[in-house]
């Protein structure tokens, strides 16, 4: 991919030691965001997605870890950085947005006050001049009568008005970055529009790039530039959101995007994919997915395929290998 | 926010019976528990049990393990009175610990002794047991004016100290039958009187754990096919509360331990012809200037000893239990 | 109040569930002390308020809405989970509404429901072979154990998940596997009317075809009528016959899913719609409406959406709108439509 890529993911590997053996809940997956871009990683409970995010931002929970590749941000690593450098690169290069926005905000502070602390903690601004900018935030992320709202407290605001603060809590210091985890899992499906369609013109606006993690595939399709397919903590498939959706390569996409319900399609029945996501424990020799395949030749069940180039996508699938196409 | 493997929804393959066809029974979900894992990766819990074990085994088997039987006069020689411990000069290596004021070997009572206290201790903690987990279910269940009246009650019992509240019951009893402190009657009177006085804390635990299994979905399923409430209680509920009970029961163990010492200390538990750990400290106490501490200081010691060790199983039971921390 | 049954009766359709002037209120003031001392005044919130639909004998009808509608009330009033402080509940002519637990017990057999949370719904102490013959012996339908064991195998077969799993615990399954269990337990009484409370709604979307999927062969196979509540419109869609949707305790509009997925009429319909993600990459921007479900405790007054919709009049503001019928026997509660001010169309434009 031409340019410097502002995030860089390589051969990645986060681990879970327990005591029935050590869990790899991502397993060796690569991948970059671009400054300014949109990176949807989609996929459901298990495929290690939001893991992955937890990894990238330091916030992993024990005993968790990052047992094997790098994590680059402009070309730094930052993987390996200590606490304190890793909290502040936290705040001043990539923000936060989780699934539950109480978990960002103290209950104990107004949200003006977190605002304001969070600005000054990062620039040289007066209190009054944070103070400025903090209602002039709200007001971007569309909280009616911000004047009045940046001194309530965050059990004053309603879910979608919460999940805004937290936009807005990220957006304060202009970061590169932003990872979303399931930013609008939590809210009502006409609060999820509200918000989503506030996320794509804010970072649109800002220049700001962000890792989007979620389960639903209607929000990548309406958010993403590119989308990463994740199953059992690996990445099926990467590429242009267009591509994947209408033109998905990996027979779980197929079946994934099959499987999702939509009013244009009448009440046939759905395409169903056989099974269930392996457990972490019982992560299958060979492809992951070979025991819901449909398609499965030998080598599924003896090889690890790695990601192919095919058309604009890159592919972990054998079907798609080219060499054992010609073989 | 992450989707860590201990927490994510279990994702096994699909219908097919996993290869492990034999049926889990109760004793292999045990072995293969969490609880038991971390019980053995805890010396501190390791040694705790053992050290109960020991008590409860020597209470069980203490016609079998005391050197002597210090409720047989017979065996009782006013002459072996006020002996030290045996490594001490005058001591008599029939006692190992030395005699008390009526030539009653120290060690044979604390063992006596101790079976008395812990029979006593158990017996209140399950008198509590079921009175507060009955009265928990009935409040966190049926609610209403039922649930504010069991729970005021239980919070002005819980403004006064166990002990207090101990005492008072034990005083109405005395008073109300009008009898001495005689041995069998003491039993009742001690059970009865702790056990009334722990009841609260079991009573709000269950209720609170009642609130919130009673909302969950497969009570709803059991009453949409029109189960009988009793039954969706004693069957469904009763069952699912009962993690936090046995954390308490442990931990209230010790505490009845110590409120049975406590009353027999102050003169109102059992009578020194059939001493528990708390009278034998009482009678001790009364050598202890004049020299014989022995009397006093092992009962001390036994007791201190067996309310750790049933104090830090219960911690670690709590521990073990709490799903937040495993 | 509960509004006049107009229009309730559409077709001459054999219809097996009726419900009239259905609501539910409930209590939600503070306690006694605070509301003597701080003078608090007493606070209803009214979950349902006075709705009417039918449901025809095979059919599935599905109730939509935000959280806080009510959906999930009337799910709960229909099973006789919770008594309705108004209104009537005709199960085959019959008003099941004010039966006692032992009145219903005959009813019991034939409705039964299905639980949103599959993590929730089965008892985790229990096995599941008692999970799924607990119906069984509640109605005494087996007697003998092995007539309970041979039962229980049957069922476990039809939402295809093995005898021989009857002997573990719930814990040991998937989400998906879990909400095969509860159908399964749901089947065992042979009901003919099935409440689906979410049913898919904690569950992945590859598991959820599979139990969509699923749910439909029961249907076919078993003859079933399913009341299937949800928030995901997709999955309404693509599960429904008829579709009523609900704001704030009331229905907005009913009407047959190709109609309602085509031609919305109601403001609050269309709103709805144009939040279904667009998967065909149309490239459309949405223009998400404005605004968020008020607090159902202090509902707006005259139509309860006329501060979100783009349509409201004084009238809007004043006065509660009744539900009207239009020629194709759906039913639509708004002032606008029915003075024509409702532009017609698939998906509204702008707000």
């Amino acid at each position: 991919m031409a340019g410097n890529p502002l995030l860089e993911v390589r051969n990645l590997r986060v681990e879970f030691p327990t005591r029935r053996g050590i869990l790899t809940a991502v397993d060796d997956i690569s991948l970059h965001i671009d400054p300014g871009e949109v990176l949807g990683v989609v996929g459901e409970s298990g495929a290690g997605k939001s893991m992955t995010g937890a990894a990238i931002i330091g916030l992993l929970e024990p005993p968790g870890r990052i047992a094997d590749g790098e994590i680059l941000l402009e070309g730094r690593r930052i993987d390996n950085l200590p606490y304190e450098q890793m909290r502040r690169i936290r705040g001043r290069e990539i923000g936060a947005i989780f699934q539950d926005p109480l978990t960002s905000l103290n209950p104990l502070y107004s949200v003006g006050e977190q605002l304001v602390e969070t600005i000054q903690t990062h620039t040289d601004m007066s209190h009054s001049q944070a103070l400025a900018r903090a209602i002039e935030l709200l007001a971007e992320v569309g909280i009616p009568a911000p004047e009045r709202r940046v001194e309530h407290y965050p059990h004053q605001f309603s879910g979608g008005m919460r999940q805004r603060v937290v936009i807005a809590l990220a957006l304060c210091v202009n970061p590169k970055l932003i990872i979303a985890d399931e930013p609008t899992t939590a809210l009502d499906v006409s609060i999820q529009a509200q918000i989503i369609a506030l996320l794509k013109r804010l970072c649109r606006e800002h220049g700001t790039a962000v890792m989007l993690v979620t389960h639903d595939m209607g929000v990548i399709a309406e958010t993403a530039d590119r989308v990463a397919v994740m199953y059992a903590g690996r990445i099926a498939e990467i590429g242009p959101v267009r591509q994947v959706i209408q033109n998905p390569k990996h027979p779980y996409t197929v079946g994934l995007m099959g499987s999702i319900p939509s009013i244009d399609q009448g009440d046939g029945r759905l395409t169903q994919i056989e099974g269930a996501m392996p457990r972490l424990t019982a992560i299958p020799q060979g492809c992951a997915f070979n025991p819901r395949c449909t398609l499965t030749m030998d080598r599924c069940f003896r090889e690890r395929p790695d990601l192919v180039q095919v058309e604009e996508t890159r592919v972990s699938c054998w079907h798609h290998d080219k060499e054992l196409a010609h073989a | 926010m992450v989707d860590a493997p201990t927490t994510q929804p279990a994702v096994v393959g699909d219908s097919a019976s996993e290869p492990r066809g034999a049926e889990t029974t109760a004793w292999s979900r045990f072995v293969e528990s969490d609880v038991l894992y971390s019980f053995t990766r805890s010396p501190v819990t390791v040694t705790a049990a053992a050290v109960t074990a020991i008590f409860i085994l020597s209470a069980v088997f203490a016609p079998l393990v005391a050197p002597h039987n210090p409720f047989d006069l017979a065996s009782i020689d006013l002459m072996d009175s006020n002996l030290p411990p045996m490594w001490l000069e005058g001591g008599d290596p029939r006692f190992i610990l030395g005699t008390d004021d009526q030539g009653r070997g120290i060690l044979s009572t604390i063992i006596f002794g101790s079976r008395i206290s812990l029979l006593i201790g158990f017996a209140s903690v399950v008198l509590a047991t079921v009175l507060g987990v009955g009265l928990g279910l009935l409040s966190g269940f049926v609610g209403g004016v039922v649930d504010a009246f069991i729970m005021r009650v239980a919070e002005i019992q819980l403004s006064f100290p166990v002990i207090l509240t101990a005492l008072l019951i034990d005083g109405v009893i005395r008073g109300v039958l009008n009898v001495e402190k005689s041995g069998e009657l003491a039993y009742w009177i001690l059970i009865l009187s702790i056990g009334i006085s722990n009841w609260v804390q079991f009573a709000r635990t269950v209720r609170g754990s009642t609130l919130v299994e009673r909302n969950k979905e497969y009570v709803q399923a059991a009453q949409v096919i029109g189960i009988n409430p009793t039954l969706i209680v004693l069957r469904h509920i009763l069952p699912n509360v009962m993690g936090p009970v046995l954390v308490i029961a442990t931990i209230q163990l010790a505490v009845a331990i110590l409120s049975e010492a406590t009353l027999s200390f102050l003169g109102v538990g059992m009578p020194p012809t059939e001493p528990s750990l708390g009278t034998l400290i009482q009678i001790g106490n009364d050598y202890l200037f004049s020299g014989e501490w022995w009397m006093v200081i092992f009962p001390g010691i036994a007791l201190a000893i067996l309310v750790l060790a049933v104090n830090l199983l219960g911690d670690w039971l709590r521990d073990a239990l709490n799903p937040k921390l495993r | 109040m509960p509004d006049a049954p107009i229009g309730a009766s559409t077709e001459s359709r054999e219809g097996v569930m009726r419900v009239q002037g259905l609501a539910r209120y409930f209590d939600v003031s503070p306690p006694l002390l605070n509301r003597l001392i701080e003078r608090q005044p007493r606070q209803i919130l009214k979950a349902v308020d006075g709705i009417d639909f039918e449901i025809a004998k095979g059919e599935t009808f599905s109730l939509v809405g935000e959280s806080g509608c009510g959906k999930s009330t009337v799910a709960r009033l229909i099973v006789g989970l919770y008594k309705p402080t108004a209104g009537s509940i005709e199960f085959e002519g019959r008003d099941i509404a004010g039966l006692t637990r032992v009145e219903m017990a005959p009813l019991r057999r034939r409705l039964q429901m299905i639980f949103q949370d599959p993590y929730a719904s089965l008892n985790p102490r229990w096995r599941v072979r008692d999970i799924v013959a607990e119906p069984l012996r509640a109605f005494g339908l087996e007697t003998t154990s092995a007539g309970i064991e041979r039962r229980v195998g049957e069922l476990l077969s039809f939402v295809k998940l093995a005898a021989a799993d009857g002997a573990k615990y719930p814990h040991e399954f998937s989400g998906g596997q879990r909400q095969r269990i509860s159908i399964a337990r749901a089947l065992a009484s042979q009901p003919d009317f099935l409440v689906c409370d979410e049913p898919t709604s904690a569950l992945d979307v590859s598991v959820q075809a599979q139990i969509l999927n699923l749910m439909k062969d029961l249907q076919r196979e078993f003859g079933l009528t399913y009341l299937f509540i949800s928030h995901n419109l997709a999955v309404v869609s693509h599960v429904s016959d008829r579709v009523g949707v609900m704001y704030l305790g009331r229905l907005v509009e009913v009407a047959p899913a190709k109609t309602l997925f085509t031609a919305p009429r109601h403001p609050y319909t269309r709103m709805l719609l144009d939040t279904i993600p667009d998967l065909s990459m149309s490239g459309r921007d949405r223009t998400p409406v404005a605004g968020e479900v008020p607090n159902p405790i202090t509902p707006p007054p005259g139509c309860t959406f006329h501060p979100r919709c783009p349509f409201a009049t004084d009238r809007c503001r004043a006065e509660v709108p009744m539900p009207i019928t239009t020629a194709d026997g759906s039913i639509v509660t708004c002032h606008g439509v029915e003075e024509g001010r409702v532009p017609e169309g698939p998906v509204m434009a702008g707000a």
